[in-house]
């Protein structure tokens, strides 16, 4: 166990910022090495699409005209942003200990499914107390899903991984027993959903800026996740236990409570992007949930080295790549899986550049 | 037909077992091979998938199903090699390239497949073991496929090379402590990448048999997992080939539970009963594995279980 934790990628910041040259020479290793294998991805990712008969230069520029190009496609990018930057994190928190939590996707499920129970059931409340309580139980549902994981992991040893993408698939087949049952909306004919919440209960937009306000959930997320894993206690000692478990244990410090309590945070905050795609976006719980927001996330997390201020631009980059997918469906004609492939490429050229750290040694510190 | 009532989930139970384990049987015998060179695999998924496409496009194409299959293990090969390759760069973590891989091979089955979807390929041929039995139930529940058999074969087969051969001993070796290999003067890396690619080739037929037999046809929702719970079908039966048989045909009847108590007319809860499988695989999990010690017959060198 302790071999496979040391082994596991490791952030590349520094315990204590400083702004000595070495601090800037590692951040500069950081920095480059994923830019790096992002350009490669795009030069095979180029390849790939050349040789399914579309110019590459054009399906460049047309992801950008789709992601960044108007008002229109930046306001489609920052709402697929939004969720994940939340399922991001839900891979990002649980790695600070060398856990690799990959079933993001399922509670974001349970929790869009359980907070859109609750807003059924207390329909009539005041909006703001009807969303704060969605919100509380989506964070509480998904939270309780990973720290499952995480519990299992802890108390039989289950290996995290392999059970969080099992509990994916549960929480899956949950959602529609209940959306085809218990929980069916009789008025949702084609598409079985829970009750509507209704046009009042919606959460609205950022003023000025037609978004809703799950992008402001996601980035306060981030930042939180960044001040709770560099600046507190709690995240020295996460960081402690991914770094070594033994001197961890050694130190006195309780791995079972770290490990529960990151589990649960990183499972709300997928569990919050489940209840922001049903109160901002869907309406209603039904299979629209399952939308692949928790397997991009893992890749977010990982581009981005688990660090959370870094997910912000990845997970933008990320959304704008997704929202594309539309427009080279239209114009270029690729089927909507070119996306999933761009991804694919992007996440074998980053775990490849691990090799690179330490390689370079115009990164090394001197002296 | 016959009523059978409660006889007849028990029948359908049984026929599922033996028609839903084939692709568990092919990835987990594959993800065996490759764990007990000490490294493992969780991309499979995307291999099962991509050998699911393949196998049918060659086969639409072609139009000869074994072709098909062949190209599948192939294609399920190449998408071992690739692991490898990545695998034996230093520093790179080989349960995160799995996760890589899974994705990537969803992605280009997704992509390449999407113009076989419509068209209907020639699908494989099943043996008739029924012949005897006047119930239609039974007949239909023998009706066994050739791939079937393959794997009946495979898992004793995998465990004679494994404990009787030089090559097991080596692969064994490998897995079981890189150094020893090393200091026997094997290289660690093109062994793995012989098992990687070998495991990669028995995964991507266990995907042929999906869109070549049963269900019989190319979707996008045709694989639900059954690469990801052959990972934990190898843990639960210890690295053990023909554990993995029973494990497979265990994997298979709790498949095929939803769909048997539908056709008796219990359709209330359908889709849970749809969870059944990876709710069999997380207890399972749970009841063999431990916190304090490793495994029973865990090779060395695997990740996932230290």
């Amino acid at each position: 166990m302790v071999d496979q934790i040391a082994r596991l990628p490791r952030t590349a910041s520094p315990p204590f910022p400083g702004f000595s040259l070495d601090s800037v020479r590692r951040g500069a290793e950081a920095i480059l090495i994923p830019v790096g294998a992002l350009l490669a991805t795009a030069i095979v990712f180029g390849l790939f699409v050349a040789a399914a008969g579309a110019d590459p230069l054009e399906t460049y520029s047309l992801m950008y005209r789709g992601a960044f190009g108007t008002w229109f496609s930046w306001q489609n990018t920052l709402q697929r942003t939004a969720p994940l930057l939340l399922t991001a994190l839900c891979v990002a928190l649980p790695a600070k200990l060398g856990l690799v939590i990959i079933g993001g996707e399922g509670a974001l499920v349970i929790g869009g499914l359980v907070s859109a129970a609750v807003g059924a059931a207390l329909i009539g409340a005041p909006p703001w107390l009807l969303l704060s309580l969605m919100a509380l139980a989506g964070m509480a549902a998904g939270g309780a899903w990973i720290a499952l994981a995480g519990a299992l992991r802890q108390f039989r040893g289950v290996n995290e991984t392999i059970s969080s993408l099992l509990l994916a698939y549960i929480a899956i087949a949950l959602m529609n027993h209940m959306v085809e049952g218990p929980l069916r909306d009789p008025a949702s004919l084609n598409k079985p959903s829970t009750p509507p919440l209704g046009e009042a209960n919606m959460i609205g937009s950022i003023p000025g800026l037609d978004v809703h306000w799950g992008l402001a959930f996601g980035l306060i997320a981030c930042l939180a996740a960044y001040v709770l894993m560099q600046r507190t206690t709690f995240g020295f000692g996460a960081r402690m236990v991914g770094g070594n478990v033994r001197a961890a244990r050694m130190a006195g410090l309780s791995v079972t409570t770290l490990s529960m309590i990151t589990c649960f945070l990183a499972g709300a905050s997928a569990g919050l992007a489940g209840m922001v795609e049903v109160a901002a976006v869907h309406g209603s719980a039904n299979a629209s949930l399952v939308a692949g927001y928790g397997y991009t996330g893992i890749l977010i997390a990982f581009i981005a080295r688990q660090n959370p201020l870094a997910i912000i631009p990845v997970a933008l980059m990320f959304g704008g790549i997704a929202a594309s997918g539309g427009l080279l469906q239209r114009r270029l004609d690729l089927p909507d899986a070119t996306i999933l492939v761009l991804q694919g490429i992007a996440f074998v050229m980053i775990l490849a550049s691990d090799t690179l750290y330490g390689r370079f040694r115009i990164f090394q510190p001197r002296g | 037909m016959e009523d059978l009532g409660w006889w007849g989930v028990v029948l359908a139970v049984v026929a599922g077992a033996i028609r839903v384990s084939t692709p568990f049987l092919f990835v987990s015998l594959g993800e065996l091979l490759t764990e007990k060179s000490g490294r493992i695999n969780l991309g499979l998924e995307g291999t099962l998938v991509m050998g699911a496409m393949s196998g049918y496009a060659i086969s639409y194409l072609t139009g000869s199903p074994w072709l098909g299959v062949l190209v599948a293990g192939l294609a399920g090969a190449l998408f071992g090699m690739l692991h490898a390759a990545i695998c034996s760069l230093p520093r790179v973590n080989d349960i995160a390239v799995g996760i890589a891989l899974m994705l990537l091979g969803t992605g280009l089955a997704f992509f390449l497949g999407k113009g076989f979807i419509q068209p209907q390929a020639p699908i494989l041929p099943a043996i008739d073991f029924g012949w005897w039995s006047d119930v239609p139930q039974v007949r239909a529940a023998l009706q066994i496929n050739v791939l079937f058999v393959i794997g009946l074969l495979l898992a004793p087969f995998l465990l004679w090379v494994l404990t009787n051969t030089r090559w097991g001993l080596i692969v064994r070796t490998v897995g079981d402590s890189a150094d020893a290999a090393r200091a026997m003067g094997y290289s660690v890396n093109l062994v793995r990448l012989a098992a990687t690619m070998a495991g990669g080739f028995l995964a991507g037929i266990g995907g042929s048999f999906l869109s070549l037999y049963y269900p019989g046809s190319w979707n996008e929702g045709l694989s639900s997992g059954q690469g990801l719970m052959a990972v934990a079908l190898v843990i639960f039966a210890r690295w053990h080939p023909i554990r993995c048989l029973g494990a497979a045909l265990l994997f298979g009847g709790a498949g095929a539970l939803g769909p048997a108590l539908q056709s008796v007319g219990v359709s209330q809860g359908y889709y849970l009963f749809n969870a059944a499988p990876y709710v069999l695989t997380l207890v399972i999990m749970i009841a063999t594995c431990s916190p304090t010690r490793t495994l029973a017959g865990a090779p060395g060198e695997l990740s996932i279980t230290k």
